[in-house]
């Protein structure tokens, strides 16, 4: 090692020893970002910021949430919303981010979908990306426990009851994930643990796992063109900025980044304040009771597609019960978004609009998601029932030949 | 071990041996700790006595066991006579765990048959799955009877004849 003569207590000596200036150009000055992209390149910065809008929002309500029983749905009604000075501004915060982030989320998974940012190099990106939104899901469902209202019980009994696995009937499962016969003290606190501690860990180590996956192979852009980042940053760095095909992450990049953030923020702090009720559900402020159940539960409106997957199949079928069959379904779907990059067999990267067979593809997937969550909320009765139960046919069937279509989309090109 | 293991290697497998006993240690005792409790699982036994709860044929009751809703149910002349009926007298009693089979939701009694609101499943005044995703009758509690006392939580000849008969 070479030594420092430098004294600690100087700018320089701390330079010395910190070397920033070398940390601060290879994440920041010198990180390529290519020119030819759109607003919907700055979802992740959208994200990162609704995130640490949760952390905060989520420090404050910690103070004063109490995870028992006894004392949770008064400390979130009562002395949450009523006695903490702008308890009620972080509580709102806190659910509408909740609610929001899933928002950004979906359209930062079908911007990767549609401009083909999850084959070619680029895997460990969608998968990481993948497994972020398994935790957020994680997070956003034990967070939902914790005001201990009506909705808060039953969504709890219904998803830890999903893990008896249907005519399994793993019920020691379920007894052992809630603590308890029921669904109870020792299962809140135990999530409690989950949503303020060991999720928001994982989560922090996901992102970083995902920018890591993003540096080496670079974001994708608007015509997938494979940049030689090497070549474009010389360009740049020379002064050539008009022909240079990147540009820094900071300053460049993060200035329009910055720019959509703040007609983002715009639209969160209305939301907020004029319109947080859609985050909160008028049967949650009912305080738990383990024997009633709501009229007509549902999830919130971004689980409501998979929701519905689950209750789309509603008669026996093939020799299996309904349940069983919807469970499975239901399975598949939380899980058949990750494998995405490899049902793909179209070897080029190309946007949609490229590739005519899976553009077409891509926005019947996008038309049945939204079927299936607007059906989602509706009771699950008559002609309902059938519309649930097709739109859940439709999205196998999208699985099931998207690795044809995609191959169709490459041999028509001539690239197979 | 082969000729070439050496110091090092023998260091490292030594410490993967303690690492996997202690690890699978751990996981054992995490497991654990995440049961229900000693006072959870003891506390387990609700006495119900069917001649004075006020029971009006075709309208159940619900009372609380294990935290779970169970349903009692007198049975009306007009519904069907069942296997599985709990018979006491000239009285015959459907008695179940109010939880639907599918996710768990507590069905509602709508006229003559139990709704539930969760997935759209009903079962008829036997307890058995009549619509919807369910993919069993309900669940009987175990329970014994002595004259038109139930014990639930004490397995008796009677709940393991309901059982029989709805499986």
């Amino acid at each position: 090692m070479a030594e420092i003569k430098e004294s600690f207590f100087s700018a320089e000596g701390l330079e010395k020893r910190l070397n920033g200036k070398k940390f601060w150009k290879v994440m920041m000055t010198e990180y390529w970002i290519p020119k030819d992209i759109n607003f919907l390149w700055a979802m992740g910065v959208v994200l990162a910021t609704t995130f640490a809008i949760l952390i905060i929002s989520g420090i404050f309500l910690l103070m004063y949430y109490k995870p028992d029983t006894a004392l949770a749905f008064d400390s979130v009604n009562y002395t949450i919303m009523q006695d903490v000075a702008y308890g009620w501004l972080f509580r709102h915060m806190h659910g509408v981010a909740a609610s929001v982030v899933f928002l950004i989320i979906y359209i930062h998974m079908f911007t990767g979908i549609y401009y083909g940012s999850y084959k070619k190099g680029r895997e460990m990106i969608w998968l990481s990306g993948m497994l972020l939104f398994v935790t957020f899901s994680a997070e956003g469902f034990s967070g939902y426990m914790l005001p201990w209202g009506q909705m808060s019980y039953w969504a709890a009994a219904v998803i830890t009851n999903l893990f008896a696995g249907g005519s399994l009937e793993a019920y020691g499962l379920v007894e052992w994930i809630r603590g308890g016969f029921a669904v109870g003290d020792a299962t809140l606190t135990r999530f409690f643990m989950l949503h303020v501690f060991l999720l928001p860990l994982v989560i922090i180590k996901l992102i970083v796992v995902h920018f890591y996956t993003l540096r080496i192979p670079h974001v994708n852009n608007q015509n997938s063109e494979d940049i030689d980042y090497d070549a474009e940053a010389e360009k740049y760095l020379a002064g050539n900025k008009k022909e240079a095909k990147v540009i820094p992450f900071w300053p460049v990049f993060l200035s329009k980044d910055f720019a959509v953030l703040g007609l983002f923020l715009i639209f969160y702090f209305y939301l907020v304040f004029f319109n947080y009720n859609f985050a909160m559900d008028p049967v949650n402020f009912d305080p738990a009771n383990a024997m009633v159940t709501p009229a007509h539960i549902y999830p919130e409106w971004y689980f409501l597609w998979s929701y519905e997957t689950l209750r789309g199949p509603f008669f026996d079928m093939f020799g299996m019960k309904a349940g069983d069959i919807g469970l499975m379904i239901f399975g598949l779907a939380q899980g058949i978004f990750l494998v995405f990059p490899f049902l793909d067999r179209d070897p080029d990267v190309l946007p949609a609009h490229k590739r005519p067979k899976f553009f077409i593809w891509f926005w019947i997937l996008i038309i049945d998601l939204l079927v299936l969550s607007v059906y989602g909320k509706l009771p699950p009765t008559g002609a309902n029932a059938w519309v649930g139960f097709y739109a859940t046919a439709v999205f196998l069937l999208l699985w099931a030949t998207l690795p044809f279509i995609t191959k169709s989309d490459a041999k028509a090109r001539g690239a197979l | 071990m082969s000729s070439k293991t050496n110091r090092r290697d023998f260091l490292g497998m030594s410490f993967a041996a303690v690492a996997a006993v202690g690890g699978a240690a751990s996981l054992v005792g995490m497991k654990q700790a995440w049961d229900p409790l000693p006072s959870v699982l003891a506390a387990g036994f609700t006495t119900i006595d069917l001649a004075a709860i006020d029971l009006v044929p075709g309208k159940p009751q619900t009372f609380t066991w294990r935290g779970k809703p169970i349903f009692v149910l007198e049975k009306t002349a007009e519904m069907e006579k069942f296997d599985g009926d709990l018979v006491i007298g000239d009285k015959r009693y459907t008695i179940s765990i109010g939880l639907c089979t599918h996710l768990g939701c507590i069905p509602a009694w709508k006229k003559d048959k139990w709704k539930c609101a969760c997935h759209g499943g009903e079962f008829n005044p036997n307890g058995e799955q009549i619509f919807g995703p369910p993919p069993k009758p309900l669940n009987i509690p175990p329970f014994s009877v002595n004259g038109t006392v139930l014990t639930l939580g004490e397995s008796g000849p009677e709940s393991k004849a309901m059982m029989t008969a709805r499986a």
